[in-house]
């Protein structure tokens, strides 16, 4: 994909929803172009957005959108992805619902190695699972931590008996020995 | 054999005063250990992988090198100090051993024996 | 022995040789100013508070004119500044470096967040380094002055001179 093959944004978003009508659920044009996308087809449309010179991968994180109340979300998390496209210099937003029962999404590890890291934040945070990650482990909270911290019915501070396990004992046996 | 005197007091002056820093410490220092004290420190975590790595030989060429030519350095102390004695023998003498010894040197220099990584 | 006869009681239930604080005093004297004279800080910089603790041992508010001289290794420390927020994850780490350090030591807890959790109340940040720690000196700042942690050392130097008998073998 040479620059002298580089075709604008317009024509590029047009292609795209002749190629893959089935897939996407939403294109907003705007500051950033957000695309809305199900999850069956996700990992052919990255594909092809990688082919068509979105090769920068700049985020990933996951929403969770329990209680909102701007508009009528169809389901409860959405991961979010950045895409970046160097030799454009255009940004694009890929949005993809993920349903609260069913809540896991394809891995992208495969197309950019920094996803990993990313993933491992948003499962860590959210619970979703991601189905192809080769390392799916937390990254922020210890390893042994129960709950998902981001999601909104987490509470912002642990009663006495659901404290985690090792800083529970660290904290009486300080106090025993004091 | 008067010479040896002092020698004999020092010795026992540094034997003494260092077994008492040593005694001072077994008497005035606070002694609490205890398993989590003593384990090996690896910045908090638990102690993990093998500490013996692989031996590097510039060490030992190092010590070898500084052994030979500290051994010279013996030698020459003495010729030193009666070399007005031994004049002119004595000088032709040493300069051969000296040679020996640069040739050896140059020969360390040239195989990058000297060369520290 | 006669220990009755050759001592004295100066509080209830505690007999004393008459005469020993004359001799005692002054090695606690010599003790607590070889100590305090040469706090060995034991680097723990966890956040923002580390870059006010690098500024203050640096050039300009110079630590070293006190004889504080920082080490990574808790072996050859003796003071530990907690240096920012404390997380769960973190705690038995700090923790174990406490318990590595030898006696006679000390803790510092620097800035609001080891003071008491600062800003951060929740699920994952400790309520004050104090859950697990003995503090000696609490420093509170987001971050503190190069200025107040030289005063909260000088502190230190402080409740360090006022100590008595922390040292022998004998000593829990």
């Amino acid at each position: 994909m040479g620059i002298l093959e580089k075709i604008d944004m317009e024509t590029l978003l047009k292609n795209l929803k002749e190629k893959f009508p089935r897939y996407i659920l939403d294109l907003r044009e705007g500051d950033t172009t957000t695309l809305t996308v199900k999850r069956e087809g996700f990992l052919e449309i990255m594909q092809f957005l990688k082919g068509e010179g979105f090769n920068h991968l700049i985020d990933l994180c996951g929403v969770d959108y329990l209680n909102y109340k701007l508009e009528a979300k169809p389901e409860r998390f959405e991961v979010v992805y950045h895409l970046y496209s160097i030799s454009r210099k255009e940004l694009l937003r890929v949005k993809v619902p993920i349903p609260e029962k069913d809540c896991w999404q394809y891995s992208l590890t495969s197309l950019w190695k920094t996803a990993n890291w990313f993933e491992r934040e948003c499962y860590d945070m959210f619970g979703i699972v991601f189905k192809g990650h080769p390392d799916l482990r937390r990254i922020l909270m210890p390893e042994d931590w129960e709950g998902f911290p981001l999601r909104k019915d987490y509470p912002l501070q642990l009663e006495e008996e659901r404290e985690w396990k090792v800083y529970r004992e660290l904290k009486t046996k300080a106090r025993g020995a004091r | 054999m008067g010479g040896l005197l002092p020698l004999l007091i020092f010795a026992g002056l540094v034997l003494v005063i260092g077994l008492s820093m040593l005694l001072a410490n077994r008497l005035i220092a606070i002694r609490k250990p205890f398993p989590e004290k003593l384990i090996a420190y690896e910045c908090g975590i638990d102690p993990s992988g093998d500490t013996k790595g692989p031996f590097k030989v510039k060490f030992y060429l190092i010590a070898l090198i500084f052994l030979i030519f500290d051994v010279e350095v013996v030698f020459l102390y003495p010729w030193a100090v009666v070399f007005e004695e031994l004049s002119w023998f004595g000088f032709v003498e040493i300069f051969i051993f000296v040679v020996m010894l640069f040739a050896a040197y140059l020969y360390a220099l040239s195989e990058g024996g000297l060369k520290w990584e | 022995m006669g220990v009755e006869k050759s001592t004295i009681e100066i509080a209830p239930s505690v007999r004393q040789i008459p005469g020993t604080p004359a001799f005692i005093t002054p090695i606690d004297k010599i003790f607590n100013w070889a100590r305090a004279s040469s706090i060995w800080p034991m680097t723990f910089g966890l956040a923002c508070c580390a870059i006010e603790m690098m500024a203050t041992g640096a050039s300009h508010f110079d630590l070293d004119r006190f004889g504080i001289i920082f080490r990574a290794s808790p072996r050859q420390a003796d003071c530990l500044i907690v240096a920012g927020t404390v997380t769960k994850k973190m705690a038995p780490m700090i923790k174990r470096v406490y318990e590595q350090m030898a006696e006679p030591k000390y803790v510092i807890a620097m800035g609001s967040c080891a003071c008491s959790g600062g800003i951060f109340r929740t699920y994952s940040t400790v309520q004050g380094v104090d859950e697990f720690l003995p503090v000696d000196i609490y420093l509170p700042g987001c971050p503190p002055r190069p200025e107040a942690l030289i005063y909260a050392l000088l502190q230190l130097q402080e409740k360090m001179k006022r100590e008595t008998g922390r040292w022998g073998f004998w000593r829990k």
